[in-house]
């Protein structure tokens, strides 16, 4: 089981638009109130009303300082969960065959009742996407709600992960990045999307669109447009223009 | 990492129960009867306990059984194959030597082979690992092996051999301390690669995802501070190796030999406190921690 | 490869049934979908149906099941045993809760209703709580408008009958270029996330003006880093490149605007008055004829530049007034720049851009409409730039007026009701001329005459005594500040207590934490409700509060009568009060008890009509002097404002086939329920722009019974009522202002738009602006009792921009002292760099108080959260001139939150770790939470 298949019929996955996550959260607790309902146990939560409040969620928004080499400093909203790699790390660790990869979607997934809680694939996964359910001890993860994007008790329109269905921002897209012909595919050509930590080889099939570049306004006026130039230089002048362009009108 | 006394108890007690099999396989020391039972019982509870510390750690370890299934793929599910095959084959060669004064040799060898085989695949747990770059080294196994043997050597009474082993092993580990305070930075991996946001920009993690804590952090980000480490490093080195060393040169005195294991197995486990304190996840880049 | 892969059910069965109803977790009142399981609420979405949010749900909105759910809810009525504060309470049955109420109160109504103060904070009521209050005769009622953002209200208003919000939307699906001023998280926010969205998606440009860059700033494509509280300095600024440049839309002056209204120029009484008909209309010089003419006369061409001699006296259209103001060097961007930290540059190119798009990218929809002066149009001209502004620009005591600029902006510029611009929503636009004027007689045993808050047109229209003293007890609709529309909450308790303008007996509040986060001055403000006169008792002897959940105030009233949770209760979002319409429909909304409460609880609205029936109170009762109304469901359906119109539009007749004006239907509520809790009515096509002036929306607005009769008027550049109050502190008129405020009214209410520096009496030294703000997880509702709310947001510290850290020798988790010159706090500190290097700020209403809200007294938002609120006090430091001067905008009112002034430095921790100052614990009425939760509805 814990072979990853030599390809999956389709590569099911998120594009995150870091231009458009304006860091609301709405993904991170639509997700856990899904998650906590749905598929396997309930993601808990520890001492959730006392001094130090910790639980499980599949999907956490991270923020970011970025310092250009000029301009101002900007702040990036960076939701991250499951990217369900190509090549998963976190499935090929599992001693037992509980993780696996979808070999119809390519969703990476723990099936919990094979799970021993050994924490291994969370050490294998280099983007801290796989959460050990402190009351439950099996390990909890993105299924990409895979009991909602197939789910013929729910209309077609709301088949999509619950995190996509309820982004106000629609910086999260659901598809299918197999298909070069997908909105998603094409989304991440237009945009640039790209991999985080490609260097470990992982594959990860979520991909994130760049933020665009920002702070451009003074430049850009200067080489596309003169600024604007007075019609007078006194109210007096002004009132003789004003006249004149309303004789026009 | 989270230096969890499971995992440290685990590959401490482990790497010298299977190091002391190892030798004892070979039919190091050459003894019998009941002399050969304390060796073995004393092999098989390092080993086993070992073992059964491993798995206080684990979230539902009734089906611990199941982990036997993905040998294929899994260093986790083929140190568990290894360490049933060391742990039985030896259980046979033993009782050849304990009860019928037999001395299967190729049982032995085969125990012997199995049980360095199991302390190489509980290195290669650690060692497949890119996410950690200290233990993503080919220098781990010759690490947790250097260490099992002359650990197992010194627990086998066999001076002659652990004091070049422990040589060896102490110059592995000055190597992998060496190279492991480098590899986080050779690995390439930084805040730039995991957030995508690298290009000509400083970057700084700001607010957390969650002003409290999480499973990630209590199990990824520990910090260690360099003094403190460098200090620990320096205790750890001379009870493994140092001092061992000094007590074999010195005359045999059996008080000498125990205080040489003993010196040894703290020192190892402080080492292994080290292994796992010091390792750094590539997901504490995430909370711009390390 | 074949693999054996476990089956994986991937449809299992979602739910028993959905129930759609109105989210309440913060105000922007979404439609959501509750999945219930074994008749327990089991997943909350968004319902794709509902015209606000489309589906969409924010975190707070699928955080709900943790509210309903919470321990910090109240379970039954609480009569206090201990002293104020402590927190000690005996559980009480209904019975005896309605009558200890009824007995502090029909006293009252009878012989002193003024005597009831009664305040409600975030109410999505308030067309009810006012009715119950104009019925039970006192004037002393508001919500909490005054310390939010009234001044965007009011100043929308005034200017174009209508603002932000509520009250209108840029055009998301046309307009090309985006701009936001302030923070403006804390209102709207699904929509506004969605807008920004679609804006996005396009790849158009997001200006965001804002000191800090988080949240909407964070995404928005160009950052201005402006300095606190001069919005209105860089608006003006750029009015002034642009009308320089002509970059401003004549046309649509002439047409929609006063900008061609003629005004008085002659020293006298009726200086800067409008030249008006003798039918009160305003007149304009007409190009066709060169005559003045009414502005509304069918076929008139109003012109901008004429001005006309009347007797004598000369007339001159506001235009010229606006020219001689603004063309002025000294809004030139070299000389605002320094002020507002925005190079001038930078103001020209956002000038440039700003004209660029509206008029070299102008759109036009092939619509034909007809306007009220009866001409024809064969298309609608849409100029693509929008603006968008909230609190930020608001809470500062020049917000009125620089709301106002930004309006002015808009309008110069010609993208309001336009495409691709700023939208109205019904039953916006709404002429000041359309919305009442305050009410404040008080008529002991009778009703108030008219409602409470309203638009006073003029000083005649102030609630002043003969004796010139207050008529309300916050001093709303006072020469202090006279257009103060929503009243002020913020001053009410601090008044209450000084017994100015007069001693309350009853101090009756909703949903309002006045004891913690929602004061100024917290610490004074619980002083306030425990202080007690020299024979012991209270200052304000009896305090009554309702709230579903065990917050700060809990402690502090004598009577508590608890409240359901959102998904426990009947509400309407009434067109007759803040509805959830959008710009091409008109929309109201229910909330219904999807479940039924757990706990010894009623609905607030419910227990008012209760209490109003043991009262009798007029307009609660028959002529038999029967309760007209059991609950407020029942007065949901069955109350008429009049003839034809009720709270709800929707499935009116008795067949329900009627919307806007219809008979009751009794089956109302169900019909709402089976349409997912809310209902759409429809703007006609050809009607949905142009609306103050386009007679298919004037028509569809009157059958709706958004209007009695058509309305068109004119886009309200120059405020003649402005002008009236400062005609009065010039000394003319019977109404006059004290002496003490003349000059201060005279600078601040200009009928143009101006800046000016706010009051900085006693903030010498202190030089830092500090500034909150709400995390978009958590504004408008405490999430600290949530579970998984308060994991996202548990403590917060002050962030520091890098310059100041440098300065002060600081680094993140190092402790600082920050103070005002009304008090001092000790917290944790963060670095910010994408922060204007003079501000500090931090989120706001993460702290609370030990006991409060069922949370263990370890609880992070206990010992290491903080309010920036110690720092603010309702009033600003003494002059000396014998008066405490309000920490308020001079025109409206409304709280100067954000006016603040600081100075930090570094501290060494405090001892215990803990953010200072620290309060005692309050006995939790509730207890406290249980330890783990793992809440999950089917096994």
């Amino acid at each position: 089981m814990t072979q990853l298949p030599e390809s999956t019929d389709r590569k099911m996955g998120l594009v995150i638009d870091l231009d458009t996550c304006v860091g609301c959260h709405a993904c991170v607790i639509s997700c856990k109130g899904w998650n906590t309902e749905n598929y396997g146990a309930p993601l808990s939560d520890q001492d959730a009303y006392g001094g130090n409040p910790s639980g499980t969620f599949l999907n956490r928004v991270h923020s970011y300082e970025v310092q250009p080499a000029q301009g101002h400093a900007q702040l990036i909203h960076f939701p991250k969960s499951c990217l369900h790699c190509e090549d998963a790390p976190c499935v090929t660790v599992c001693p037992t065959g509980a993780s696996y990869k979808r070999v119809e979607d390519g969703i990476v997934f723990v099936n919990e009742s094979d799970c021993i809680g050994c924490g291994l694939c969370a050490w294998s996964c280099p983007y801290g996407a796989r959460e050990m359910d402190m009351a439950e001890g099996v390990m909890k993860k993105c299924t990409l709600c895979v009991d909602r994007i197939y789910n013929e008790n729910l209309p077609e329109v709301d088949r999509v992960p619950s995190c996509v269905r309820t982004c106000p921002a629609g910086a999260r897209h659901f598809g299918d990045l197999g298909d070069p012909d997908s909105d998603v595919s094409k989304l991440v050509a237009e945009r640039g999307g790209m991999d985080l930590m490609p260097e470990m080889g992982t594959k990860p099939v979520n991909k994130y669109l760049p933020p665009r570049p920002k702070d451009q306004i003074d430049d850009q006026i200067d080489i596309l447009a003169p600024l604007l130039a007075p019609v007078a230089e006194d109210p007096k002048g002004f009132l003789a223009w004003l006249d004149k362009t309303l004789e026009k009108l | 990492m989270h230096p969890a006394p499971s995992v440290i108890i685990f590959t401490t007690l482990s790497g010298l129960g299977f190091g002391l099999l190892f030798f004892l396989g070979l039919g190091l020391p050459n003894v019998s009867g009941w002399i050969a039972l304390v060796f073995f019982v004393i092999a098989f509870a390092l080993a086993i306990g070992g073992l059964l510390a491993s798995t206080f750690h684990l979230g539902h370890p009734e089906r611990a059984w199941k982990a036997f299934s993905q040998w294929k793929t899994s260093w986790l599910s083929r140190e568990g194959w290894c360490a049933v095959t060391a742990l039985l084959v030896m259980a046979l060669y033993a009782f050849g030597v304990v009860f019928l004064d037999q001395r299967w040799r190729l049982i032995g060898w085969c125990g012997a082979l199995a049980s360095v085989l199991t302390v190489f695949t509980t290195s290669m747990i650690y060692t497949q690992l890119k996410t950690i770059p200290r233990w993503n080294m080919k220098l781990t196994p010759a690490l947790f092996i250097s260490f099992s043997l002359a650990g197992g050597a010194l627990l086998a009474g066999q001076t002659a051999i652990a004091q070049p082993l422990l040589l060896i092993a102490a110059l592995v580990q000055i190597l992998y301390w060496h190279l492991g305070d480098k590899a986080f930075a050779k690995s390439k991996t930084n805040m730039g690669t995991a957030t995508g946001l690298g290009a000509d920009h400083t970057i700084r993690a700001f607010e957390p995802p969650h002003t409290g804590t999480n499973y990630l952090l209590r199990e990824f980000v520990h910090v260690v501070g360099r003094k403190h480490a460098e200090k620990l490093r320096v205790i750890s080195f001379v009870l493994a190796f140092a001092l061992p060393i000094v007590l074999l040169v010195v005359p045999f005195h059996h008080a000498f030999a125990l205080l040489a294991v003993l010196s040894h197995m703290g020192g190892v486990a402080l080492s292994r406190w080290l292994f796992f304190a010091q390792a750094e996840h590539v997901v504490g880049l995430y909370y711009g921690k390390r | 490869m074949t693999v054996q892969q476990p089956d994986v059910d991937t449809s299992p069965k979602v739910s028993d049934e959905i129930r759609r109803t109105t989210c309440y977790m913060c105000a922007c009142r979404c439609g959501i979908n509750v999945h219930m399981k074994d008749g327990q609420v089991a997943y909350i979405e968004g319902n794709r149906d509902h015209p606000v949010n489309k589906g969409v749900l924010c975190a707070k909105g699928s955080a709900g099941i943790m509210q309903v759910n919470a321990p910090s809810r109240l379970r039954k009525p609480l009569r206090r045993v201990g002293p104020r504060g402590s927190g000690e309470f005996r559980e009480i049955e209904w019975d005896e809760a309605i009558s200890t109420a009824v007995g502090w109160l029909n006293e009252l109504h009878e012989t002193a209703p003024h005597k009831l103060a009664f305040f409600t904070g975030r109410d999505q009521s308030q067309s009810f709580t006012s009715f119950w209050a104009q019925n039970f005769g006192t004037p002393n009622y508001a919500a909490h408008g005054g310390f939010c953002s009234v001044n965007m209200a009011a100043g929308g208003i005034y200017t174009m009958g209508g603002a932000f919000w509520e009250f209108g939307q840029p055009d998301w699906d046309h307009t090309k270029l985006f701009m936001l001023f302030g923070v403006a998280e804390d209102h709207d926010s699904n929509p506004i996330k969605m807008g920004i969205g679609k804006i996005k998606a396009r790849g158009a440009r997001v200006i965001g003006v804002n000191p800090i860059r988080s949240g909407y700033n964070a995404v928005a494509d160009d950052w201005v880093g402006i300095t606190p509280g001069t919005d209105g300095l860089f608006i003006l600024s750029l009015i002034h490149v642009l009308m320089k440049a002509g970059k401003i839309d004549l046309d649509y002056l002439a047409r929609y605007t006063n900008a061609p209204v003629l005004v008085n120029a002659a020293e006298g009484p009726e200086k800067g008055l409008f030249l008006r008909d003798a039918a009160g209309k305003p007149l304009v010089i007409d190009r066709v004829t060169g005559k003045p003419a009414a502005f509304d006369k069918p076929g008139v061409r109003p012109d901008l530049t004429a001005t006309y001699d009347k007797d004598g006296v000369i007339h001159r259209p506001v235009f010229h007034l606006m020219a001689e103001k603004y063309l002025a060097d000294n809004h030139a961007p070299e000389k605002v720049a320094g002020r507002c930290g925005i190079p001038a540059q930078k103001i020209r190119a956002i000038a440039t851009e700003i004209a660029r798009v509206a008029f070299d990218e102008a759109i036009e929809l092939d619509q034909e409409w007809t306007d009220f002066r009866g001409e024809k149009h064969s298309k609608m001209t849409g100029r693509p730039v929008s603006f968008h502004a909230m609190r930020g620009v608001s809470a500062h005591a020049n917000g009125f007026q620089t709301c106002r600029a930004l309006h002015v902006l808009q309008i110069l510029l010609g993208t309001v009701e336009v495409p691709g611009g700023f939208r109205f929503k019904p039953p916006y636009p709404k002429p000041v001329e359309a919305h009442p004027t305050p009410h404040g007689d008080r008529r002991p045993g009778r009703p108030l005459e008219g409602p409470h808050l309203g638009f006073p047109r003029g000083p005649e229209d102030l609630l002043l005594n003969e004796d010139g003293t207050a008529q309300r007890i916050d001093k709303a609709f006072t020469w202090e500040n006279p257009m103060s529309a929503h009243g002020l909450m913020h001053m009410v308790i601090s008044n209450a207590a000084a017994g100015d303008p007069y001693k309350i007996d009853t101090l009756f509040m909703y949903m309002a934490n006045m004891s913690w986060n929602s004061s100024m001055n917290t610490k004074g403000v619980m002083d306030m409700l425990t202080a007690r006169n020299e024979d012991g008792k209270y200052v304000i002897p009896k305090i009554i509060y309702s709230d579903a959940y065990s917050s700060e105030m809990v402690a502090y009233a004598d009577l508590i009568l608890p409240d359901t949770t959102y998904l426990e209760r009947h509400d309407c979002i009434s067109l007759l009060d803040r509805p959830i319409c959008e710009a091409d429909a008109a929309a109201d909304a229910i909330r219904w008890p999807v479940v039924e409460p757990d706990r010894d609880v009623r609905g607030f609205q419910s227990v008012l009509i209760q209490l109003a029936n043991r009262m009798s109170l007029p307009g609660f009762t028959n002529e038999d002097g029967t309760p007209k109304w059991k609950d407020y469901a029942d007065y949901i359906v069955n109350h008429e404002r009049k003839p034809g119109i009720g709270p709800l539009a929707g499935f009116r007749g008795e067949d329900g086939t009627k919307e806007g004006r219809g008979a009751v239907n009794p089956d109302q509520l169900n019909r709402y329920i089976e349409n997912g809790g809310f209902y759409v009515a429809h703007i006609p096509q050809g009607a949905e722009y142009y609306k103050p002036w386009n007679t298919a929306y004037q028509d569809w607005a009157v059958g709706m019974g958004l209007y009695d009769s058509p309305q068109p008027y004119l886009f309200q550049l120059y405020s003649e009522p402005m002008r009236k109050f400062q005609l009065a502190a010039e000394g003319h008129g019977p109404n006059q202002p004290p002496d003490h405020l003349r000059q201060r009214i005279k600078d601040a209410m200009d009928p143009l738009p101006i800046w000016y520096e706010t009051d900085q009496q006693g903030n010498e030294g202190f030089t830092i602006n500090a500034l909150t703000q709400r995390p978009m997880a958590m504004y408008h509702s405490w999430g600290s009792q949530n579970a998984w709310l308060r994991q996202l947001h548990g403590r917060n510290p002050l962030y520091v921009p890098t310059k100041l850290m440098r300065e002060h020798g600081l680094q993140d988790g190092d402790w600082a002292k920050v103070t005002s010159p009304h008090g001092e706090i000790t917290v944790p500190v963060m670095e910010m760099a994408a922060l204007n290097e003079n501000t500090v700020w931090t989120w706001n209403a993460i702290g609370k108080r030990k006991g409060a809200w069922a949370l263990q007294e370890d609880a992070p938002e206990a010992t290491k959260g903080f309010l920036l609120n110690h720092l603010i006090h309702e009033l600003l430091p003494p002059k000396g001139d014998g008066m405490r001067w309000a920490n308020s905008d001079p025109i409206t009112g409304q709280a100067a939150w954000f006016d603040l002034k600081v100075k930090i430095e570094k501290a060494t921790p405090p001892a215990d770790a803990e953010s200072q100052p620290e309060f005692s614990p309050i006995n939790s009425p509730v207890g406290t939470g249980p330890k783990d939760i793992a809440w999950k509805v089917s096994k």
